[in-house]
């Protein structure tokens, strides 16, 4: 099933989120890094996430498969984190001291924070294009970048670029692997050797592979000119994108998180002191019985 | 009279010359021909013979060197015409693969008709028209990548058929085909022919499609050899086979069949070889 590389990550159900217009999700995705970066405490971060687990949720996605999704950048993630923990210079005393590790209370709340913020946006995007298929991606990026035609911006081009691209990554795919076939019929040695040898041994496949590409790109472009492209003012589109009520929930849903996550941002502090009251409180009075 | 003639004549070729580049010999050496509105011309002709560069030059996907090239009374040399020429002759390639630009046949059949400024609602019922012409209704939302190749051709072909040209050109377009993708093909062709009355000039090395045309043209080296009805064309073998073309399968064991010394007229068909044999045999008997 080479051939379903061609969909990306895409997951085919049928769900309230996948049906929603691929502009919003976009518009979405933004808002929602915007919401994760300006997030200062916890408070906004659970709500992040919870916003983020509603949204899966809603799209019948498995958690394992979002989850999933951070498996690519896991390393990364974690070495950033070590880092952070390691050199984070708060402020009074360290925890613990080991000659030139530091660690303090503040840089494990911050290691926490970061790692979270890291963890939800990689995922929130994982959620994207999950629920999208490449080419509906594409309409929204055209649609959406349609102001800067104005600036002279090729924004008709560059879809057009993008959906040839991912037309073509099947048939590309294919290709490779009969050319991988033909040089191994001819006695080529992919799996044995060294590092170096191995990539030696991916040249005589890359070559023909680019040679017919490009053969590819230029009957391409002669079908194209046959059926009267022009990339001229008089071009129509035949999909156009609707927003739905789905849109309008959606825009909704973003309001609120981010509302919330702003008014944590200012009411947070007041939020947990009360917390830490009510809990004192409560201590105080199951101590009283 | 002058006028009439140019309405009824779909294509015409007048002393057409075209070579490549400078120091290469002409790919085209002098080439007269005309297509009659309606008509289904086959060209055929060995490896090099000019057949393909002819089709690329009726839509002006290449440049005459001298001679003229009209299509519909239009002169395709005329930069102002080309977009009127396109519309009215489509050309379907060889390879489908190389000819789509969508993953998504019907974005794919959009692209033509988005092309010349067609209204949206009236591309939807061009992409209808065109999918049902070519029986591949059912696959509307379906990806390019999972058909077969007779089916991704019928799509190259609906792509064509939704700019609604006049003239159908097919440039090879059976030959990376296996026998039930070419039939496929061929049924298409030969329904748009007969029932939308659609002018069509068929480039084949199958010397079978070539028989189901009203007309073949042989190209050799540039030039026109021969030119007629397909049953005269093929009753000259040996004139053929000088030309590296060989006869249509049925011509082929009819010839045999003569060697061997059974008494029977040419045939090029398969029905009427049997009658021929058939009706020896009750001779005979």
């Amino acid at each position: 099933m080479r051939k379903d590389v061609a969909f990306g990550q895409y997951y085919p159900v049928d769900s309230f989120v996948h049906r929603t217009d691929p502009r919003t999700k976009l518009l979405f995705l933004i808002a929602y890094i915007v919401a994760l970066f300006c997030c200062k405490t916890g408070w906004g971060m659970a709500l992040c996430a919870l916003g983020l687990l509603t949204v899966i949720l809603l799209a019948k996605l498995p958690l394992k498969l979002v989850v999933r999704s951070v498996r690519g950048v896991v390393f990364l993630l974690v070495f950033t984190g070590i880092l952070n923990l390691f050199f984070y210079r708060g402020e009074g005393e360290a925890l613990i001291s080991w000659k030139f590790i530091h660690i303090y209370k503040e840089g494990i709340f911050y290691t926490i924070y970061l790692m979270s913020r890291l963890f939800l946006l990689v995922m929130s995007s994982a959620v994207l294009t999950l629920t999208t298929t490449p080419i509906a991606l594409t309409d929204g990026l055209e649609s959406l970048l349609t102001p800067l035609k104005y600036i002279r911006f090729p924004v008709h081009e560059l879809a057009l670029i993008m959906s040839i691209a991912l037309r073509f990554i099947p048939t590309l795919m294919d290709e490779t692997e009969r050319i991988i076939n033909a040089q191994k019929a001819r006695g080529a040695d992919f799996e044995s050797g060294n590092v170096f040898k191995r990539i030696k041994a991916i040249i005589p496949i890359l070559i023909p592979l680019l040679i017919s590409a490009f053969r590819r790109a230029e009957e391409l472009g002669d079908a194209m000119d046959a059926r009267c492209y022009s990339g001229s003012s008089i071009r129509t589109k035949y999909k156009k994108l609707r927003f739905t009520y789905r849109d309008v929930c959606a825009f909704f849903f973003m309001a609120i998180l981010m509302t919330g996550v702003f008014l944590f941002n200012s009411y947070g502090a007041a939020l947990s002191a009360l917390c830490v009251q009510g809990w004192n409180a409560l201590l105080g009075l199951f101590g009283a019985v | 009279m002058d006028m009439q003639e140019t309405e009824s004549v779909a294509v015409r070729f007048e002393n057409v010359k075209f070579k490549y580049d400078q120091n290469s010999r002409y790919a085209l050496n002098n080439v007269s021909f005309s297509v009659k509105e309606g008509e289904f011309v086959a060209l055929i002709g060995h490896n090099g013979s000019g057949k393909s560069t002819t089709a690329r030059l009726i839509n002006g996907l290449l440049e005459a060197t001298s001679g003229k090239i009209t299509v519909f009374g239009k002169d395709v040399s005329d930069k102002k015409n080309l977009f009127e020429v396109r519309k009215s002759a489509g050309i379907v390639f060889q390879n489908p693969d190389n000819q789509m630009v969508s993953s998504i046949v019907e974005d794919d059949v959009a692209f033509g008709p988005e092309n010349i400024g067609v209204p949206r609602e009236e591309i939807g019922e061009r992409i209808e028209w065109a999918l049902s012409v070519v029986g591949m209704t059912a696959y509307r939302n379906s990806s390019p990548a999972r058909l077969s190749g007779g089916q991704k051709q019928r799509i190259a072909i609906a792509g064509v058929l939704a700019i609604k040209p006049k003239i159908l050109i097919l440039d090879e377009s059976t030959a990376m085909l296996d026998p039930k993708g070419r039939k496929e093909i061929m049924d298409v062709v030969l329904r748009l022919n007969k029932e939308e009355k659609m002018t069509v000039i068929m480039i084949t090395h199958f010397m079978e499609e070539a028989l189901l045309a009203d007309r073949t043209v042989v190209l050799n080296r540039g030039k026109i050899v021969l030119e007629g009805e397909p049953q005269d064309i093929f009753k000259n073998s040996e004139l053929l086979e000088t030309y590296n073309l060989s006869l249509p399968g049925i011509g082929y064991i009819c010839k045999q069949l003569q060697k061997n010394g059974m008494a029977i007229r040419d045939c090029l068909y398969p029905e009427e070889l049997a009658e021929e044999i058939a009706s020896l045999l009750q001779e005979e008997s």
